[in-house]
């Protein structure tokens, strides 16, 4: 019989929970618990009642039985990168962090797969296969630390997913522990597994279903050759002209990154790059067989040039490459250096919109009396304003909330979405409702419902009303698909 | 600007943690970089008491300053962890073995004549059977692992070691390009004295006349890295002033903890008469790679046939940012084939003081060096750090692996001399 989660004592679960991971990795002093209080937004903290460090799905099993049992919520946790607070603890709840599960368990060359543990880093995926010249590809731009269990839950991109696709085109098998400790394989090596694609409800869930503790993901032969450009503009009305000429031309880039002068200048600072400051650069990779990628990257060249580019500059090599790579990779982070408090954004818009969006955030941001850097996919359309501001000004944190807002609804109005890669998770489970009408939210909830009746898994994320399964808010309505009696009332 | 705003500016990314060793040991929050700026802005904010898991967290940083090469957002990690250890010191007294370990060494490293008076016992100590005993037995882990590390770390000791001498002055080769003090260190001076020898043979070798001011003592930077504030001050004060009695244009240093910490000392005077005096010296100092490789090379390089890895010092590749010097030295060398073992900036574990305080997690640190060192296939280990050297060599001992260490530096006087290796190993 579960007991609710105010009956047991904290001392006794973290008892039952050591019995099972180990003192060492049951975590319950003050010291211990304040860092987990939040992941990579480090406003609205909340200190968990106990952080414990599963070794293997056995544990984690165990882990997941005790708090079905005793009632209390579980959150589970990768490196702690995320942007949209998923990984913030639920107050009264337990983080179940996966980073001490990082071994790769299998690598299959021949049927070109890996089998690993969720806490694996994604750059150490590509890293464990280049030697033989395989690579993973879906690149965030912090994939130096993200885990693969992270990127699974958020479905994570980055700068060439606009060729390559996001994480739910590259994973094929996830182990999956429900409430209650069922362990369910979604998936396998195999390409075409037979029935409903669960797989895909699982990628981009947000951690709301279960916890994930072992992923099959598919890998990449390396190109043979890549070409990178730099592209440098006076404004982003000609490097958005650019990035539409390319792709009206059907050029597919491996990725084109934008960046507007803020951006431009904290990148400088992370890594003593020698850009020019001006209005926008564009970074662009072209990869494929060796007289594809000169061919293409030399059209794409030329149309930059027409748009009104300034300057072509071309790396002399993999080491110039790399760094310009890291320059884009570290922006964000590097906004730090301009601003003592940021929020990060992350909008998506129709590419054909990308300057007037712009134009349009920069006039938001002068009424606001607000500082807003840009750097985004731009062959996506996926948009990552960071609203600069200084927390310790009263009153500024809540304009630069108002100010991000705006720009979300900004993005909606013109049929985009209010996350590209970063997720719903904690902080824009409000802005939910101007995307998906109360019938979406419900059939999404439906979804939760059926791997999660209990809401065990992150109870108060995404949806804008948390609730549990079979709560209604108002008056009842049946589902539409209720009402046409393809699924029975939850 | 001061640690409040050093503080602030971590925007909480997490990028510093892959590279944290003590973090990969253990995948905790805790022990990263991160969660310790966090521990200390929660004490700061009156959130966290400075207790003993506190402590604990700070104790374990091996101060490599990896996370500051990661950090995209600028953080002052030096300066956040530096002031931390000096307050940390305050908040939560150390047990009373702590304590009297803690005093030893520092009553022993910052002297060279007692250091070379304890190397001087530890040579009879390993000649006298009393050792092996010691060993064979495991006695010497029940008295403790703290004490284990240190037997451990001793170096096959020549009588070498246990004279001091170098000349107060050596004319340079041919035309002077420079007039260089050499700082000799304490134990660099003591176990190393090889590393001063070869270090000033080069130098000479090219066109630098070598000033070695005479009665110099620790340069203070184990006391700084420990949060001893006013020790440190006193040792690196004492050091300057026997530099300004001799009036040179460059200060040359081959231990890369030093280095860093005498590029940096005149923080240590802020708003102290001192302060001008302690920052002239400090933009002389060099470390020796980084003036070899500024300066042409003049002398002839001889082949030397070895697959030499490079491991690049904490404090030479995250502190002073010099990477590529040591690297350029050896590949010049002909028949030397330079090999980067994996992973090859990262910590090893030895970290100043770290391996004889925290045994536990520096032998994990210095398992995965030592594995990568093996895997590497070399036959020469180059390191730029008498610390490293002493504790890559031990962990490579306990393998029973025959790989020798020298630094890029004594590498390279072996090449000028014609010789076949180097003198020390
Ligand atoms: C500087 C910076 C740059 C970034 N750039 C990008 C980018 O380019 N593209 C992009 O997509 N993202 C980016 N991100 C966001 C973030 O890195 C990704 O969302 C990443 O996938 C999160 O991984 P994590 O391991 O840190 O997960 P966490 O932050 O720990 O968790 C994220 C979510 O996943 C859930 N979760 C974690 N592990 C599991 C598991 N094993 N089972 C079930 N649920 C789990 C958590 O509950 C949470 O909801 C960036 C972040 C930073 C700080
Ligand atoms: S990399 Fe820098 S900004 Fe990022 S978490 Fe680490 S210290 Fe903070
Ligand atoms: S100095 Fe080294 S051990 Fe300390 S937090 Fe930074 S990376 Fe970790």
């Amino acid at each position: 019989m579960p007991e609710s989660h105010a009956e047991i004592e904290t001392d006794e679960l973290a008892r039952r929970m050591s019995a099972v991971v180990g003192e060492a990795h049951c975590i319950s002093d003050p010291a211990g618990l304040s860092v987990y209080e939040c992941d990579g937004l480090s406003h609205g903290r909340i200190r968990p009642r106990l952080v414990v460090l599963p070794a293997s799905t056995e544990e984690v099993v165990e882990v997941v039985r005790l708090a079905h049992d005793a009632g209390v919520p579980l959150v589970p946790r990768g490196s702690g990168t995320g942007l949209s607070g998923g990984a913030r603890p639920t107050p009264g709840g337990v983080v179940v962090a996966l980073s001490r599960m990082r071994r790769v368990l299998e690598v299959n060359l021949e049927d070109g797969w890996v089998r690993l543990e969720p806490g694996v880093i994604n750059l150490d995926v590509t890293r464990a296969v280049q030697g033989r010249g395989w690579y993973y590809a879906p690149d965030p731009s912090s994939q130096s630390i993200c885990s693969i269990g992270g990127n699974v839950a958020e479905n994570s991109g980055g700068a060439h997913c606009l060729k390559y696709g996001f994480t739910v085109n590259h994973v094929l098998g996830a182990r999956l522990v429900l409430d209650g400790g069922e362990v369910v394989d979604l998936g396998g090596p195999s390409p075409d597994t037979t029935g409903y694609d669960l797989l895909a409800a699982l990628v981009g869930s947000e951690g709301m279903l279960g916890i994930v503790t072992e992923v099959t993901l598919r890998l990449l032969r390396k190109p043979e050759a890549t070409r990178t450009f730099l592209a440098t503009f006076p404004s982003s009305d000609e490097a958005g002209e650019a990035v539409s000429g390319i792709i009206a031309a059907g050029i597919l880039p491996a990725a084109i990154e934008m960046m507007d002068t803020l951006a431009i200048q904290a990148a400088k600072a992370a890594t003593g790059l020698n850009w020019p400051e001006v209005g926008s650069i564009l970074l662009m990779d072209v990869d494929g067989p060796l007289a594809e990628a000169e061919h293409t990257s030399a059209a794409a060249i030329g149309i930059a040039r027409s748009a009104g580019a300034l300057e072509v500059r071309i790396p002399v090599d993999e080491a110039e490459r790399q760094l310009m790579w890291k320059g884009r990779k570290s922006a964000f982070a590097a906004v730090g250096r301009l601003s003592p408090n940021y929020m990060v954004e992350d909008g998506v818009i129709p590419r054909s919109e990308i300057a007037r969006v712009l134009r349009e955030i920069g006039r938001m941001a002068g009424e606001a009396g607000l500082r807003v850097a840009n750097v985004f996919h731009a062959g996506d359309g996926n948009l990552h304003p960071l609203v600069l501001y200084d927390a310790r000004n009263p009153g500024e944190e809540e304009k630069a909330a108002k100010l991000g807002g705006d720009i979300l609804r900004l993005c909606v109005r013109l049929g985009g979405s209010i996350t590209g890669e970063h997720g719903v998770g904690a902080e824009k489970a409000a802005y939910m409702a101007d995307m998906f009408a109360p019938e979406d939210l419900e059939t999404m909830f439906l979804v939760r419902c059926a791997f999660d009746p209990e809401a065990r898994f992150n109870p108060d994320k995404v949806f804008p009303t948390p609730r549990l399964c079979g709560e209604r808010p108002g008056p009842y309505r049946p589902h539409p698909a209720e009402a046409a009696g393809l699924v029975e009332r939850w | 600007m001061t640690t409040r705003g050093h503080l602030d500016e971590c925007v909480h990314c997490g990028f510093c943690l892959p590279v944290c060793p003590t973090w990969i040991n253990w995948g905790e929050e805790m022990d990263s970089p991160r969660g310790r700026i966090d521990l200390l802005r929660g004490v700061r904010d009156g959130k966290l008491e400075f207790d003993g898991p506190v402590a604990l967290h700070l104790d374990r940083c091996l101060g490599c300053m990896a996370c500051m090469t990661a950090c995209p957002s600028g953080v002052r990690y030096d300066l956040v962890i530096e002031e931390a250890r000096a307050q940390r010191e305050l908040a939560v007294p150390r047990g009373l073995f702590d304590r009297l370990h803690r005093a030893a060494l520092f009553s022993l490293f910052p002297y060279p004549r007692r250091l070379r008076l304890a190397a001087a016992l530890l040579f009879l100590y390993s000649r006298s059977g009393l050792q092996w005993l010691m060993r064979a037995t495991g006695l010497l882990r029940l008295v403790s692992s703290r004490l284990a590390t240190l037997d451990a770390l001793v170096p096959r000791i020549g009588t070498a070691s246990l004279a001091s001498g170098l000349p107060a002055r050596l004319p340079a080769a041919g035309e002077r390009r420079a007039r260089v003090g050499l700082v000799t260190g304490c134990v660099q001076g003591v176990f190393f004295p090889n590393v001063n020898a070869a270090t000033a043979r080069v130098l000479v070798a090219e066109g630098c006349e070598v000033v070695v001011p005479p009665g110099q003592g620790c340069c203070g930077a184990l006391s700084t890295h420990a949060g001893r504030l006013d020790e440190a001050r006193r040792l690196v004060r004492g050091l300057i002033e026997r530099f300004e009695a001799v009036e040179v244009d460059v200060v040359v240093i081959n231990s890369a903890g030093c280095g860093s910490h005498l590029k940096d000392c005149q923080r240590l005077f802020a708003g102290d008469p001192f302060e001008p005096r302690a920052a002239a010296f400090s933009k002389k100092v060099r470390d020796v790679n980084e003036l070899v490789d500024s300066l042409p090379p003049r002398a002839v390089r001889h082949p030397l046939q070895a697959r030499v890895a490079y491991h690049s010092p904490c404090h030479l590749g995250h502190a002073q940012r010099l990477t590529a010097p040591p690297r350029a030295l050896l590949r010049a060398i002909p028949g030397l084939e330079l090999i980067e073992i994996a992973d090859g900036d990262q910590c090893c574990g030895s970290a100043g003081i770290y391996n004889l305080v925290q045994p536990a997690s520096a032998d994990q640190i210095g398992a995965r060096k030592a594995a990568a060192v093996l895997a590497s296939g070399a036959s020469w280990l180059a390191s730029a750090n008498p610390g490293c050297t002493l504790h890559i060599q031990r962990q490579l001992r306990e393998r029973g692996a025959t790989i020798r260490a020298a630094q890029p530096i004594e590498i390279l006087d072996a090449s000028l001399r014609g010789r076949t290796e180097p003198d020390g190993g």
